[in-house]
Formats: structure tokens, sequence, C-alpha cells
């Protein structure tokens, strides 16, 4: 039906579509499904996001590097006085929560991948809060965020071994600024600008997990993705475009990450994962 | 171009943390490697290469090789605390550091006993996203995913089976989607590997065991994201 931006575009101008219509009626296709089929499965994987970011509590994780930030970050902005503002501020938390949660072998949606599975959670449910949105809104924008992300998987990759944290939480982050984007009643354009915004914005970052595992920097990227959507789509609601169009983005993201060195590319073996502090908390961790 | 057959390959797998490669891979490699067993498990050990030899503790991946040999499903959340599960089972296990050489670097060689003394030995990797292969069953290569109902025979190698069997599928409205055929020698041993699109029904593996040629029949489930409770 599509394999990439301008086709999409193409199949929701001529049909008079938004995204997430035309990612059901993909799926419908693909998989020989009925639609009802189609939408139970997503809930199924909505709800396990929604649930994901979830306080995870005292949730110990594997390699003991991360934990009860989200308490903290909940417990400040409790206090009514912060920086980036209360919306933001609940964002993080749920991205924060999802991380630990996946650390702590809690159950998770991998969206696109397991180490970025707090940002589209995040994304959905703070974008629903502040547009009075019910659950429906939020499987409309995880329709959303799966058009964008397969083509992504299609034309780039979204694996950080491949393509480094870019391809991970850059495309998480495209993924959840065109949903928030569709949800707030953005254009298809408008939510591949801000898909693309997205992805320019942390071009070129880095896979460099401390000790291999996925908790640092990836949590802390995780909350930092998506403010990252939350600030992309507000600028192409806005009316802000991409100069670059989305598919030369992905297409530019792909080659930086085939470019990328392997040591920058979850190996551990660069960025700050080899930080003498880095190295030092690998050490006590591997015992 | 790569091409995506599913969005829910984008937005999932449901799964068990931290890592699709390490730990829910793992999980489902284990599920699969269990059901050659034939039966309950005694003990097994779990060579592990590359990676997988690397990082196993910080991702979870003897937790989750340990749960999908008991049974559990890669998005189970009795992962976590499959150690407990497999005292409480009387299950023995061993994790053993291995260098296999050229092969994937998620790679495990399960050894397997069961309770009725029978042994396996599996060889699989976890090739990202959660996809598993399977390679080398009992000293035969092999090659297949989990994701499809597969069936697996060991036969005499003589004429007319693969049609026998592909005439009983036919017969239960079962449509093959791969089939693969080796031999170890012309006239010996067989065997066939083959996924189908639908299950396949106790009364249709019945009919296929008690084929002459037919020496044993293993039917493995596929593993699947399906009934989650959420």
């Amino acid at each position: 039906m599509y394999n990439n931006g301008s086709e999409l575009l193409a199949l929701c101008n001529d049909q008079n579509m938004s995204i997430w219509e035309a990612a059901v009626l993909d799926e419908m296709e693909q998989a020989e499904a009925m639609r009802g089929q189609v939408l139970d499965r997503m809930t199924t994987a909505l709800r396990v996001m929604i649930r994901s970011a979830d306080d995870p509590g005292e949730a110990k994780t594997m390699g003991g590097l991360i934990g009860g930030e989200y308490r903290k970050v909940k417990a400040y902005k409790e206090k009514g006085r912060t920086l980036s503002g209360e919306t933001a501020n609940r964002a993080m938390m749920r991205a924060l929560a999802c991380s630990q949660n996946n650390a702590a072998m809690g159950r998770i949606c991998a969206a696109p991948t397991a180490g970025s599975c707090g940002i589209l959670p995040a994304a959905l449910l703070t974008g629903a809060e502040e547009l009075g949105l019910g659950e429906e809104g939020m499987l409309q924008g995880a329709f959303t965020a799966a058009a964008v992300g397969k083509i992504i998987v299609q034309n780039a990759t979204v694996a950080g071994a491949e393509g480094g944290c870019q391809a991970e939480c850059g495309s998480a982050a495209a993924m959840a600024a065109a949903a928030l984007t569709e949800m707030a009643g953005g254009t298809p354009e408008q939510a591949l600008h801000a898909a693309a915004i997205a992805l320019k914005n942390i071009m070129g970052l880095v896979c460099d997990p401390i000790a291999g595992l996925v908790e640092s920097p990836c949590s802390k990227r995780n909350a930092s993705g998506v403010l990252n959507a939350l600030s992309s789509a507000d600028l192409a609601l806005a009316g802000v475009e991409s100069i670059i169009p989305f598919d030369e983005v992905v297409e530019a993201m792909y080659a930086v990450g085939l470019a990328m060195h392997p040591d920058f590319k979850e190996t551990a073996r660069g960025g700050i994962a080899t930080t003498p502090t880095g190295q030092k908390l690998a050490k006590t961790i591997r015992g | 171009m790569k091409k995506v057959n599913s969005l829910f390959d984008v937005i999932g797998p449901v799964m068990i943390g931290p890592s699709s490669s390490h730990t829910a891979g793992a999980a489902k490699l284990a599920k699969i490697a269990g059901a050659f067993a034939g039966g309950e498990i005694a003990s097994v050990e779990f060579h592990l290469h590359g990676s997988f030899r690397e990082t196993y503790r910080g991702h979870g991946t003897d937790r989750a090789l340990l749960a999908g040999i008991l049974g559990l499903d890669p998005h189970d959340t009795g992962l976590r605390t499959s150690f407990d599960l497999a005292e409480e089972k009387g299950l023995k296990y061993e994790f053993i550091p291995v260098d296999l050489g050229m092969v994937h670097p998620n790679t495990v060689c399960f050894v397997l006993v069961s309770k009725g003394g029978k042994t396996a030995d599996v060889t699989g990797s976890s090739v990202g996203g959660g996809e598993v292969v399977i390679t080398e069953v009992n000293g035969f290569e092999v090659k297949f995913s989990g994701n499809y109902n597969t069936l697996i025979t060991r036969h005499r190698d003589v004429e007319g089976v693969v049609a026998e069997v592909a005439a009983i599928l036919a017969d239960n409205g079962v449509n093959i989607a791969t089939l693969n055929l080796s031999r170890t020698h012309k006239g010996r041993e067989a065997s066939m590997i083959i996924e189908t699109d639908a299950c396949v029904s106790e009364q249709a593996l019945e009919q296929i065991r008690n084929l002459p040629a037919m020496l044993s029949l293993l039917n493995i489930e596929p593993v699947k994201a399906g009934d989650i409770d959420v």
C-alpha cells in the first residue's frame, strides 16, 4: 500500500484519510485480517504500553544502574515549580517508568524496540490527557506511529546495533511525534513534518550503553525522546515545516548509521560506556 | 528494501524486558527447544555462545532461557522468577560458556534430558526483534522460526512418505507453508520439517504417526503473543 512517506501521503490525500486509517487498512490487507482483529491486537499492545508506564516502585533492574526516577520526577513536579512545565515532567516521568520496568524484567511493548519502549507510551498517555482524548484517540495514535515506524524499518533501521541510538530513540520519537500530531487534528503532511523534525533532532546519536545493558543512558534518552516528540509535534501543528522531506531524513539517518563506527553501535566500546566511571560500573556489574 | 509484513513487528512484540534479542528471543528459543525433549524435562545444559555468553546475566538471558524450558511464553511475567519455578519443579540446569565457532553471536545449544531418560541436542540463534532460528536438532541441520506450526518427522528413507504426509495434511484442511527434507544416507533415515499455516489436529498427527515408515513425529505449536491478559 505504501513503502515510504510520499506514497503514504499520496494515499492519504487520494482517499481523504488520515495516516492511522491507512495503517489499519494496510494491516488488514497484509495480515488478511478483519478490521476488528487488527484493532483488538493494537488495543492489547496499547494496554501493555499504558501499564508499562505505571510506577515501577522499587522494582530492581538487572544491572542496578537505574531506578526510582519516576517517583523523583513525580514528587518534583507536584511541588508545582518546574522549568519545562507540568506536562513535560509528566511525560518524562512515564518514559522513565517504562525504562525501569523494562530493565527490571517487567512486561513492555517494543515500540519500536525494548530500549526505546518508553517514548511512545509516554507520548500517547500525556498527549491524550492534554487533548482530552480517551483510549480510542491513543489507539489511533498508535496506528499512526506504527505506519511511520514501518517506513523507517523498510528504508533504514530501528536497531541500535545497526544504526546507533538515533535509529532506536530517534525512530521512537519520530513515530510518537507523528502520532501526537494526528491526535491533535493535524494533517498527514504535518504528521510527517513532525516525524522528520524529531528524527533530525537526534541524528547521529550513538548507542553506548554502560556494561552493554539497556539502562544507562537509555532511560534518560527515553525521557528526552518524549520531549523531542512533544516539541516536534507542537512545531508541526504550529505550521513549521521540515525543510528536508521525511523520506530524505530517513535515508540520511540510515547513511549516518551505516557510517557510524561499530564502537558506537550497542557494543559498549565507546561513548559514555568507556568513560572511567562507565568502565568502573561495568566492572562492578560483571563481577 | 526490507519488507515489513505486519505493523505488529514495529509496535511489538509484547515481551518481558530488557532486550528483545537477549530476553524475549532467548525465551522463545528455549520454549521451542524444550519441545524436543519429548516429555517433562529433568535437566538442561545451556551452552552459551558469543554475546549470550558475555551478557547473559545482565539481560536476564539466563532467567528467560530457563522460563522457556519451563514452557513460559516470552510475554509471561513469570520470566523474572523462573529460578524459583525451576527449583519448585526440580529442574536441574547449568549455564556453560562456550565458543561454537562461526555462528550467530546470540546462539545457544541446549542439551536436554527428559524424566524418561531421553536426550536431545538443539541449537538455535536469537536473530533480533524477538525472532529466532533453530539451526540444528540431534545432529540434523535444520532451519525454522517457530512462527508457524512446525512438524518434524524422522522416517525411513523410502518412496512415498512425503506424498503420504502431504495427503494427510491436505485431507485435514492444513496448508503447507514450507517443507524441507533431508536424510543421513540414502535408504536409511530421513527428516522433514514442515511449517503449516494452521495448527494440526491430534487426529491428523495420529494418522501421520501411524504411517509404516514413520519413526517419530514432533509437533511444535507456534510461539506467539496471543492471549495476553491486560
